[in-house]
């Protein structure tokens, strides 16, 4: 049903089931599986020409302009349309405890939240739960798949990629909202991203163009925080600290 | 839009933070103790506790820096870190490259995260439980800081010397972070470990 909305969405994801499906990479997600390095450099170099260019100065003038009341408000109202989504796939994922937290902030945060331009459930003791279709997808058994950088999303993985077109497919909001309505979501989502990369510029710069490998540097960080997010590897032994014991003192 | 998914900002943002309280080193002479998890906890609980009274202080920032260097050199093993932090190079390095390399990454890690450090005023971090895997011990924490929702950081203590020789911010390990970046130098230079480490001191 969904499909027969989006037609060309179909289409599209065609060669991305492809590639799910040719691209089971190694079983344990732990080292860095790059595959296609060469091209990922290609679009990093790119990415970062984008960013030099457009979004790096453009975050700037929204960050001078706007104050930060209506940066916070712009993100806490586009993080309060992701919540159906986030909700949907802790339920696609069993996780019912999840989906209670993230309906009652979902409700708290809309109502009290004035349509969720305050986050108040943060402050009242119940922060989101974050999830998405990559979570799903790694739940149900799929496994992480190849690096992929994307052209302006930037770091991901096969899994990620797939999940993310999947997470637009699905998001209840896009349904819910008319389609003249839907350019305000869009809008709302890239001011918020704007915000984002405004906050964080310090960190986001030094990783970017400071780095003496950015592109390593952000696949590293991406794939670590990322399986941190998921709990893989969690409680498990990490060679990395006893590999150079014999020649310690 | 580019590296601005809400996880790539926050927990770069978060990395910097904290390792801004981690930064400079100075040399440690390492007791060997029989440690154990209680202790492992213990440690962490009293580091943590400098650096809550050190962010709460209200003092200068450049004070608050030098405090947080002593936290470094007070519970860290600082030659371990850069040890690890230089990998299979330092299989081959001699013992003076290895100690010219310990001095210009604490040098180096103090510059780079000391800038990012007053992201830190006003927080507070609070242990939550320890465990042992193997070799060592895991203390997990959580930092709250101002206008961030609270983040997990699992500081790694050796059970060799009983001291902390990574941090795990949102599951991003300093070492790591740090061997990639190093062997991103080395690589740019074929290699050379005395050049790297000669414009490691200007860096950071």
């Amino acid at each position: 049903m969904l499909f027969i909305r989006y037609p060309k969405i179909k289409m599209a994801l065609m060669p991305l089931l492809v590639l799910l499906a040719a691209c089971a990479g190694p079983e344990v997600a732990s080292g860095i599986y790059d595959p296609f390095e060469t091209e990922n450099r290609r679009t990093h170099e790119v990415n970062r020409k984008l960013d030099r260019v457009l979004l790096r100065p453009s975050s700037g003038a929204y960050g001078k302009i706007l104050p930060e009341e209506v940066r916070n408000g712009v993100g806490n109202f586009s993080s309060n349309l992701s919540m159906p989504s986030i909700v949907l796939n802790d339920l696609l994922q069993m996780q019912i405890g999840d989906a209670i937290h993230n309906s009652a902030r979902l409700i708290v945060n809309t109502t009290l939240g004035l349509g969720g331009l305050f986050d108040v459930a943060t402050k009242g003791g119940i922060p989101v739960r974050s999830s998405d279709f990559g979570e799903t997808l790694h739940v149900w058994g799929f496994k992480e798949g190849a690096y992929i950088e994307l052209p302006l999303l930037g770091p991901s993985t096969t899994r990620d990629t797939f999940g993310g077109v999947v997470n637009l497919i699905l998001d209840p909001v896009g349904h819910m909202v008319a389609p003249r309505h839907r350019i305000v979501v869009t809008a709302t989502s890239a001011a918020s991203s704007l915000g984002d990369r405004y906050r964080y510029t310090d960190t986001i710069d030094s990783i970017l163009y400071e780095s003496a490998d950015s592109y390593a540097q952000a696949r590293l960080l991406y794939l670590e925080n990322r399986r941190f997010q998921l709990g893989i590897g969690e409680g498990e032994e990490d060679d990395l600290y006893d590999i150079y014991d014999e020649s310690y003192e | 839009m580019i590296f601005t998914t809400k996880a790539m900002s926050s927990f770069q943002g978060r990395r910097g933070f904290l390792l801004g309280c981690a930064t400079s080193i100075a040399l440690i002479s390492t007791p060997a103790l029989a440690f154990s998890t209680s202790k492992a906890k213990a440690l962490i609980g009293d580091a943590v506790n400098d650096i809550n009274a050190i962010i709460n202080s209200g003092k200068p920032e450049a004070t608050m820096l030098i405090k947080f260097e002593n936290v470094f050199r007070d519970y860290a093993d600082v030659p371990r870190i850069a040890q690890l932090v230089l990998g299979p190079p330092s299989r081959t390095a001699s013992n003076s490259q290895k100690s010219a390399f310990a001095k210009a990454f604490q040098t180096y890690l103090s510059r780079k995260y000391g800038r990012r450090f007053r992201e830190f005023i006003g927080g507070r971090v609070e242990v939550n439980g320890a465990k042992a895997i193997k070799s060592y011990y895991e203390v997990t924490t959580t930092a709250h800081l101002q206008g961030e929702a609270p983040f997990s950081v699992v500081f790694v203590v050796a059970d060799a010397n009983g001291r902390f020789i990574d941090m795990k911010i949102e599951g991003i390990s300093l070492i790591k972070a740090e061997r990639a970046e190093i062997g991103a130098m080395l690589d740019k230079r074929h290699g050379d470990l005395d050049r790297m480490i000669a414009d490691l001191k200007t860096m950071g």
